[in-house]
């Protein structure tokens, strides 16, 4: 079975493998729980979330923790994805009509895909901002234990970590919204798997052809 | 330790005003250390550990006068000892009582997150309720001075309080009230600091000091804890005191721009995805809709 996707019998086409969908939900949920905690010690506007989530104190013992979780995820998904997340020359094109993506008028763009450059971006981002973030975090974790001399690195930490976490909003802002309420079906395929031949079409129109190319066409 | 008849000015990771700001008219006070006097005898460590009720811990000799190496969740005065060679081949044992600084901008309080696990009373003393302490170690980061100590088991931070419960009652610090040679003092802030330029400038007109001096150092907004030095143009020489301490910049970057950048742009974006919906919803028309089952192609 190739991870990239293959018509089902019902007339659906896998968009996620079970593996797939399984890291990204363990990647989704301990980033939830990594951004509510995150919030609460980023603003005293925000610290109730470490109250209703356990506690400060459980907060703060947990995060790290939660954190290991979540790079795991990602490695898992750069080892599940990285090849279909390289960029191409078409690439280019399809941010050069990112106006026509903004205004809902994906008949206009150039054709994407198993994933879309804006989804690729949300990729690489997460991904080198997760590194960032464990990096960093490994120190903000053990403050008490890095030497005096090497202070450096718990102000570079205090620094990166956050900005790191805001980077990380932003692009799971724009993924939540972009796969819960503009693109219907989104949500069902990281749920059950599968897609609508017409999402495929829509939304992955080379993707798509790869798809239906392999495979024979699904009978109504 | 919270002390009911202290007011409090600052308060950390608070949202929304302080209730002790702008409510009382109230000294700052201070301690004064004359490095010129202290013979190094530890009786300040003592009374520091008796009057807290701090648990005995092992001792580390290092072939000096210091009891260990540096200051500890439980043990937050330390006089450190260091043996200086000065240019004309003498020696000078150079001895200093360290323990915080309360600081007039503390870095720790700047840095904490967790609401009211760091106070700043009206009368200036810095001080950690461990009851609302989070155990995050960002104090840590953000003191200049390497004084707040995490306890590995409760993960919650120590450091000396200024025996902030006997100020409260009109006594002075235990440190104080200990010292034989009279180096120590406790007082207003003024008063100290014209007692300290007072004895620096006998130092340097009767005892051959031509760089003694006062340490109230302004990139924190000046200390609770002032030092006179023989050589003030040194300070390091006295286990490592910081010529010009403040709290890191990066700290700084991150309570201050990044914090507000962060959050106008987390409502901005928030706000920006909600206006793009009412705009132009979803991205297919309801009558066309491609994620209906089997989906027609």
């Amino acid at each position: 079975m190739s991870s990239s996707g293959h018509v089902l019998p019902q007339g659906r086409i896998l968009r996620y493998a079970f593996r797939e969908r399984l890291t990204h939900w363990i990647a989704a949920g301990s980033y939830t729980y990594l951004m509510l905690t995150g919030l609460a010690f980023w603003s005293p506007w925000c610290f109730w979330l470490a109250f209703i989530l356990g506690g400060g104190q459980v907060s703060r013992m947990l995060h790290p923790w939660v954190g290991l979780i979540f790079t795991v995820a990602i490695l898992k998904m750069y080892s599940m994805w990285a090849a279909q997340m390289r960029s191409t020359a078409a690439d280019k094109s399809w941010w050069g009509s990112i106006g026509h993506y903004i205004r809902n008028e994906d008949e206009k763009m150039p054709a994407a895909g198993r994933y879309n450059p804006g989804q690729k971006l949300l990729f690489w981002g997460f991904l080198s901002c997760g590194i960032l973030l464990f990096l960093t975090g490994i120190i903000l974790w053990i403050p008490e234990y890095i030497p005096w001399n090497l202070r450096f690195l718990r102000y570079v930490a205090v620094l990166i970590h956050p900005a790191a976490a805001l980077l990380t909003i932003a692009l799971f802002l724009v993924h939540v919204y972009m796969s819960v309420f503009a693109e219907r079906g989104a949500f069902g395929s990281i749920v059950r798997g599968d897609v609508s031949l017409a999402f495929a079409k829509r939304y992955h129109p080379a993707w798509y052809e790869e798809i239906t190319g392999q495979t024979a066409p699904p009978k109504k | 330790m919270s002390q009911a008849t202290l007011r409090v000015q600052k308060i950390s990771g608070h949202s929304g005003s302080v209730p002790g700001q702008d409510a009382q008219r109230e000294f700052t006070v201070c301690k004064l250390i004359d490095t010129t006097t202290c013979i190094g005898c530890k009786a300040c460590e003592v009374a520091c550990m008796e009057w807290n009720d701090l648990p005995f811990g092992e001792t580390v000799f290092d072939n000096t006068y210091q009891t260990m190496p540096e200051t500890r969740w439980n043990y937050w005065n330390l006089i450190l000892f260091n043996e200086h060679e000065k240019e004309d081949g003498s020696l000078m044992w150079l001895m200093r009582k360290n323990q915080c600084m309360h600081c007039a901008e503390p870095g720790c309080l700047a840095a904490c997150p967790a609401d009211g696990a760091i106070v700043q009373y009206t009368n200036g003393i810095v001080d950690f309720q461990q009851a609302n302490c989070i155990g995050c170690g960002y104090c840590i980061t953000g003191c200049p001075f390497d004084i707040p100590k995490m306890n590995p088991k409760t993960n919650r931070v120590f450091k000396c309080t200024l025996c902030s419960d006997r100020v409260s009652e009109g006594l002075e610090p235990a440190c104080i009230k200990s010292c034989p040679t009279g180096c120590l003092h406790f007082g207003s802030k003024d008063d100290m600091k014209d007692l300290a330029e007072k004895r620096a400038k006998q130092l340097r007109e009767h005892y051959n000091f031509p760089q003694a001096g006062v340490y109230d150092p302004a990139g924190v907004g000046g200390t609770g804890v002032v030092y006179v030095l023989h050589d003030a143009t040194k300070p390091e020489l006295y286990g490592g005191l910081p010529a010009d301490p403040h709290v890191p910049w990066s700290v700084k970057l991150w309570k201050g721009p990044l914090k507000w950048l962060g959050n106008v742009a987390m409502v901005g974006g928030l706000i920006g995805l909600c206006v793009h919906y009412l705009r132009y919803g979803p991205k297919d028309r309801d009558d066309e809709r491609v994620d209906s089952e089997g989906g027609k192609s």
